[in-house]
Formats: C-alpha cells, structure tokens, sequence
C-alpha cells in the first residue's frame, strides 16, 4: 500500500451529505415505531395501509405470469394494457378521458407519482399550497425537487376541508402549483363537488396547477368521489395521481399513476425514465389483473372498512373522545383538545398505559396538533378492544 | 343480502348490540329484524366453524354419492327427506350430474359410516346405488381456510 493512504483519519460520511437532505426533519413516528416493536400485547392503530392480503386472484396472476417468464422491461409509460384497462375505469369512474398514449404513466407507487410532479414542474424558488394536516412526504418531496412548501391549515370546525380563503391567503408571485390530497390522510376528509368549486375561483385567478392525489378516493363511504379534474374546464389544468395500494390491498407491490395533460405526463415520464425506467414488471401484471377483475374484491374490502368506520367512530365518541364523521380513507382524527395534552404526550402515554398505537397528529402538521390519527384498517375485535382501552385511558386522566 | 345475515353468517356470536354499531342502526331496531328473521325460519340456527382435525379423538366425515329412482309425484323429495331425518346425516343436497343425491355423513370410523350406508342408506327403496367418499382432509370449509399459516405482519406504524 501507498505510504500516503496509510493511518488515514476516519473518513467522514456525514460532512459528504446534501445540505437539503441533512436539513430534512427525521420522520415523527420513529420513536413510536421503536416503543411498538418492544411491546407485547400492543394494538396498532398506526398502520397507514389495508389489513387485507391482496387478492388471490391477483397473487396468482403475478405467479403465473413469473411462471411464464414475464420478466423484462416494460414500456417507460408501463404496459400498454395496464395503462387502457386505467384508462377505461377513469372513463367509468370520473366520466373523463384520457389518452393511454401520452397522458397516462404507470408509477412505482403513488409516492413516485408525487415526487415526479414537483421535479417536472417546480423551478427553484416556486412555491406549492400544500393543506395540512397531511400525508408526510409532499413537503420533503417539494424541497427535494427545489421549491418551496407553503402549508396552509384546514380545521375541525370545516371537518378538515380546504377553504378557498387559505389558499388565496398563501399566493405568492412564485406559486405554481397547489396539492389537494382528498379522501385526506391523516383526517379522513373529504372534498364535495361545491367546496371543489368554491376553491376553482383561486385555481384559475392564480392560473395554478393543480396536483390530486386521490390514491383513497375508491374508500370513499356513503358518496361518491369527485376529482378536481371533473369540475368544468379544470380537466387540463389537474395532474390526478392514483394508485392500487389502497383501494386493492396493494401496499408493498408499489404500482400508482399520473394522469393528465401530455405535456405534464411527458415531463414526468422524462424523469422517471432517468430514474426508475419503470415500475416493476410482475407488479404492473398483478395491476392489470386487479384492475381488470378485481373489482368485486374491492367492494368487499370497501364494505368490511365502511362497517369498522361506523363501529369505530361511534365508539370514539361514546367515550369522548370527540370525533366528526370521516368519508373516505381509513382514519378516524379525533380530538383530544378537552385534556390539555399535546397529542404526542397523549399518544406516548396512551401507548405506554394501555398499549394502545396511534399517530399523533401534529406529525402529519402543526394544523394536526390536538388530534390523533386511529386507523380503522384493523380487524372488529382489535377495535372493540383498542376502544376499551382507550377508554381505560381516559377515565384516568 | 340482508346486512344482518351477511354479518351473522360470518360471526354468530355478534350481538345485537354490536351489529347496531357496525351499521349504524339501533340495537333494538336490530334485535327486531333478528327475532323477525328467526321467525320466518330465515335464521335457522348458530352454528360453530370447528376444525375437528386440531382434535384427538376425531370425527370421520364421508360424502355419499347416490342414485335414486324418481317417484311418481313425490319426484326426490320422499326419499331425500327420509334420509335426512338419520342423525349420522349431516347434510342432503340434490345435485346436477351424475347422481341424484349428495350426502354428508358424519360417524366415529369409517367403519361405523360403512355399516350406516350399508345398513341404512343402501337398502332404502328408491336408492339405487350408493358411492362412499372419505373425507381425508379438509383444507376448506364454511369460506374458512382451515390449514392458513399466520399472516404475515404489517409494519407496525406506518404513515
């Protein structure tokens, strides 16, 4: 060895990192995730995916098509086939077209989908509306592709809803682009066709993109969904973001979508070609399979998730811990204000005394502090049990 | 289906109370359209989903495949209903295909179901013929997988 490479000091990975990556706050349920693991006995109402396994059917056409050596790259935009048989649900669902061609692209994940919608579109220093509380990753995705996270509250008193007020408040010169996530993680909230309406006004005076992540709108409880890219005249100006996790029990297969104007697509398809070329091929098979007959399953699913929502939030405010009716996804967002705890404080607690798992909810967002996520996403008897102990808890506080 | 029978033929053991929550009813409003339900023989009993191979002393369980010769008016009826008053028989179902007749029975060895078919089922007037099936396992039953492994887990909190 080279005398110069010898007794060399420790090398220093961390002084090697991205100033942006080392400013990212580490995610807020670690330490809930570490409590929960070392516990026996814990009830996890945490758990932000479906209970259920994916579909046989759907399992069994993955097998059979690895089987069949179906192994190989796919188009950069996903299967052809995929990309129809989405193409004709949306047709059926939202009554909009899309073209399989150029305004569609298949995604690993939804979470793929987000990330590639502010690379292609934000330029650094542009801002997107961002409503809280909210799912985690669109602010660190926002800053990761060079632009600037403008949050702007939603509250219980509008049962989570985004008011069009908000978002006018937080236009500035540089906003480009402003992100609905309804059905809502972590609240389940949901936006009616008029308060989409009330929020166009906005959209169009401040010529915005608008990026829909309805990854749960096909949990969506007594109402349909309507997407933003419905309302008139709106359909170019929405870039809808999807995916199968949710609605089909397809959490860990990782398969979401992008779909709207081709130019949109076209840029982010650009992206991902460079960075993911495409989403897995055995995962793209199990899609089409689930989107071509699985939608009985879905129903089925939908229906055991509707029944626990209404067990679970009945119970929640049988024992005080008051909640409004969530319409979509799989969340109950009590509040926990009456105590004067901070919602992590309650949450620790909770957990260390009853053993009982939420999500405190300033995680998802300082707009979320007073409340908690519960995930309904588990079975009856858990429930009823969970409900028990939180009841338990409560009495002693 | 009927909201309520899809949740008791899944548990049971739900109660009235509980089934209200799920639905979002009442509990008297529930507990009425159940006795309703018991009633009108909608409901004919609670019954429990036992896998009787987790147990020593096990039970045998045969299918018999029967032939039976249609009666004049009574069409298979007379000689179904005959063989279902047998307590050794679980079930009677007339079925499409090559037999008439399927059959569950359940005794303490295949000897004992053996003697019973022999002794009871194949001498009847109107059957014609009789198959004995043995149960040898049962992987399946009542929309249960009997011999499921543990699901796997789920991370414990996700966003």
């Amino acid at each position: 060895m080279r005398q110069s490479l010898k007794n060399l000091p420790a090398w220093n990975a961390d002084a090697h990192l991205s100033h942006v990556v080392k400013s990212m706050p580490p995610s807020g349920i670690r330490k809930f995730f570490d409590l929960v693991s070392e516990m026996d006995g814990a009830i996890s109402l945490g758990v932000g995916e479906p209970d259920f396994v994916t579909p046989w059917h759907v399992r069994e056409a993955c097998i059979y098509s690895l089987e069949s050596g179906n192994t190989h790259y796919t188009s950069n935009r996903g299967m052809p086939e995929l990309r129809d048989a989405i193409c004709d649900q949306v047709r059926r669902d939202l009554k909009l077209d899309y073209n399989p061609a150029k305004e569609i692209l298949i995604t690993t994940g939804v979470s793929e989908a987000v990330d590639l919608a502010f690379r292609a579109t934000l330029n650094p220093g542009d801002e997107a509306i961002v409503p809280e509380p909210c799912y985690v990753a669109y602010a660190p995705d926002i800053v990761l592709a060079g632009g600037v996270p403008r949050m702007v509250p939603t509250r219980l008193e509008d049962e989570f809803r985004l008011r069009p007020e908000e978002v006018a408040k937080a236009v500035t010169e540089n906003t480009k682009a402003v992100l609905l996530s309804y059905p809502n993680n972590p609240t389940g909230a949901i936006m009616t066709r008029a308060d989409l309406e009330d929020l166009a006004d906005v959209v169009v005076e401040n010529d915005l993109l608008v990026i829909s992540d309805e990854v749960y709108a096909k949990l969506s409880y007594s109402v349909s969904h309507v997407s933003f890219a419905q309302l008139e005249g709106m359909k170019d100006r929405t870039l809808i973001l999807n995916g199968l996790s949710k609605s089909h029990a397809m959490t860990g297969w990782r398969i979401g979508y992008a779909m709207g104007d081709s130019a949109l697509v076209g840029a982010m398809t650009k992206v991902h070609q460079y960075t993911m070329l495409c989403a897995p091929t055995m995962a793209q098979v199990a899609a089409l399979e689930a989107m071509q007959k699985g939608n009985e399953e879905m129903l089925r699913m939908r229906h055991e998730y509707d029944l626990r929502r209404r067990l679970f939030v009945s119970g929640l405010n049988r024992i005080g811990l008051d909640c409004f009716e969530p319409r979509g996804a799989f969340y109950a967002f009590p509040s926990i204000q009456r105590w004067g705890l901070s919602s992590e404080e309650f949450a620790q607690r909770l957990l260390l005394e009853q053993k009982v798992a939420v999500v405190p909810g300033n995680v998802f967002g300082q707009s979320g502090e007073g409340f908690l996520r519960c995930s309904y996403a588990t079975s009856r008897e858990e429930l009823i049990e969970a409900l028990d102990r939180m009841e338990n808890f409560i009495s002693g506080l | 289906m009927n909201e309520i029978l899809e949740i008791l033929s899944e548990n049971a053991k739900a109660t009235p109370s509980e089934i209200a929550a799920l639905l979002g009813r009442s509990e008297a409003d529930v507990a009425r359209e159940i006795s309703e339900l018991e009633d009108a023989g909608v409901i004919k009993k609670y019954i429990t989903l036992i896998n009787w191979e987790k147990l020593d002393n096990s039970v045998v369980f045969a299918v018999l495949e029967l032939k039976v010769a249609l009666q004049r008016k009574t069409g298979y009826d007379a000689v179904a209903e005959r063989i279902a008053r047998f307590s050794e028989v679980e079930s009677v179902r007339l079925i499409s295909g090559d037999h008439d007749l399927s059959v569950t029975v359940r005794g303490k060895s295949m000897k004992d179901i053996a003697y019973f078919v022999a002794e009871k089922i194949a001498p009847l007037e109107g059957v014609q013929s009789t198959c004995t099936h043995f149960i040898l396992k049962n992987y399946k039953e009542h929309g249960v997988i009997l011999t499921e492994k543990p699901k796997p887990k789920r991370l414990v909190v996700t966003p």
